[in-house]
């Protein structure tokens, strides 16, 4: 470790966004506000053979007179929306070309499937018989860490470049990740965030465990985190980008400071492959506060990972429970709104919570109309609750136990 | 399919795949130069030639092409070869 008088202070200087909510910070923080649903009945799904044909849904960007020829061809669907959030992050924070050019701005992303690409790119392979006529777009677009190496590329980024794969807590590991690259001074600024394609192939196989909801007559409603009626989860996906920056770099190029990553922790339930536990949660959500150096009391929001399955909202509300049991801080769920964007859910939710801060509110859990018995424990936000705030808890958890906590702090 | 035909399918095409002025496309000029193609656009063009023409372009035969009508030229000899076979 490096000695805390060596530690940067890391923060929060852009964010970007582009979801099943809005293509943009302002559409985002309307539909937060308004507890809109951006959940929808997708009938080409039906037919290709889902239990359950709910999905959160974007647009894909018209990124023609945006990117040019060669970068489009290697971007796949979660890329052109990683692109899109990162567009916005960078001008939120106010970093342009030429002060990247002028620095070794880093990347860490996370991602953890590319299916679309994968499968369309096989099938042509078995069609044709002769693997050049894939083109060359395919293997740039099939691997996990494509969305860091295009933008990477795009953004002529000469800093740290990785992707983080840790299924659907690889968002908020990629940002506690950056915050550790800058806290120890080995980066002053690293463009940190999630993508997750939402097509038809992405997630066929997760539809097979029979996780997700078939609510399906009712597709805004389907998604009801700690509700005691709810059925499962509902995919969704887009790109969240956040941009982290080290206190005296952003002091020095003048940068609006939005908020202070104030802790990140982090476990594994050394467990089940899918199976929740109370113990993992519990152990990251301490580490974070004693990385952040505050007590569980000065938490004012959790933003929950509950996805709205059975088993995963009732450990995340016992773990929640367990640590901020005395507090009761208020806990809302945006996958109630959202669905669940997996890969890119650590990061969206950074964002998500960071515009009810900046904004005075916290967006409800909407759907939750009775609690079960660990839910009933919770201080979930049912409506949306006009409150200034300063420090909140964001949750990500994922397939093979893998936890992560990060806390953040308004900027005064 | 007439030589005419096969050229306006080129240019069409190569318009359309990398976005290029119809204006710059001329028998002299060359294809590398006007296309700016680099060796993975070489792969989308042999892509490209495929999907329209049903056959597929060595990448060594590339070596001789240098201009727009060496591209013609070679495609028309491959398309009349496949119709007589």
């Amino acid at each position: 470790m490096f000695p805390a008088s060596c530690m940067n202070r890391v923060v929060i200087t852009g964010l970007g966004i582009y979801s099943c909510l809005g293509k943009n910070l302002a559409e985002v923080k309307d539909s937060l506000y308004a507890g809109k649903s951006g959940i929808v009945f997708d009938p080409d799904r039906k037919e290709f053979g889902y239990r359950s044909a709910l999905t959160g849904m974007v647009d894909r960007p018209n990124l023609k007179g945006l990117l040019d020829r060669r970068a489009r061809v290697m971007l796949p669907e979660q890329g052109e929306y990683a692109y899109m959030a990162t567009l916005e992050a960078l001008a939120n924070a106010k970093m342009d070309q030429d002060y990247i050019d002028s620095k070794e701005v880093g990347i860490i992303y996370g991602n953890d499937s590319s299916a679309e690409a994968v499968i369309s790119g096989i099938d042509l392979m078995r069609e044709k018989k002769d693997n050049t006529l894939v083109g060359s777009g395919s293997v740039f677009q099939t691997m996990n860490s494509t969305v860091t190496m295009n933008l990477a590329t795009i953004f002529k980024l000469k800093g740290i470049n990785f992707t983080v794969s840790a299924a659907c807590a690889s968002g908020s590991h990629a940002i506690g990740l950056g915050y550790h690259f800058i806290k120890s001074g080995l980066q002053e600024c690293i463009i940190c965030g999630g993508a997750q394609e939402i097509n038809k192939f992405s997630m066929g196989n997760f539809d097979a465990l029979s996780a997700f909801s078939v609510r399906e007559a009712e597709p805004t409603k389907a998604s009801r985190p700690f509700d005691r009626d709810r059925d499962g989860l509902i995919p969704s996906g887009g790109a969240a980008t956040v941009i982290l920056e080290s206190l005296e770099s952003a002091l020095k190029r003048g940068a609006p400071i939005l908020g202070e990553v104030l802790g990140y922790g982090f476990s594994s339930n050394g467990a089940h492959i899918s199976n929740p536990t109370v113990d993992g949660p519990v152990r990251a959500l301490t580490m974070a506060l004693k990385d952040a150096g505050i007590a569980a009391d000065q938490v004012a929001y959790i933003n929950a990972h509950a996805t709205s399955t059975p088993a995963g909202d009732a450990s995340e509300a016992k773990a929640i429970d367990q640590v901020f049991g005395q507090s009761r801080p208020f806990v809302s769920s945006t996958k109630s709104m959202t669905g669940h964007e997996c890969w890119m859910a650590g990061a969206s939710e950074i964002v998500y919570s960071m515009l009810m801060m900046q904004h005075g509110f916290i967006a409800p859990n909407i759907n939750f109309e009775n609690p079960d018995e660990d839910s009933a424990k919770l201080n979930i936000a049912k409506t949306t609750i006009n409150k200034e705030f300063e420090i909140f808890l964001s949750n990500s958890f994922g397939f093979g136990g893998t936890n992560s906590s990060l806390i953040v702090k308004k900027w005064t | 399919m007439t030589n005419e035909n096969i050229i306006l399918k080129i240019n069409e095409f190569l318009t359309d795949e990398f976005e290029v002025e119809a204006g710059s496309i001329t028998p002299e000029a060359n294809l590398k130069k006007t296309l700016d193609l680099d060796s993975l656009d070489y792969i989308d063009l042999v892509v490209v030639v495929e999907s329209n023409f049903g056959f597929k372009v060595k990448p060594e035969d590339f070596t001789h092409i240098v201009s727009f009508q060496d591209f013609y030229d070679y495609v028309i000899r491959r398309v009349d070869a496949k119709e007589l076979a």
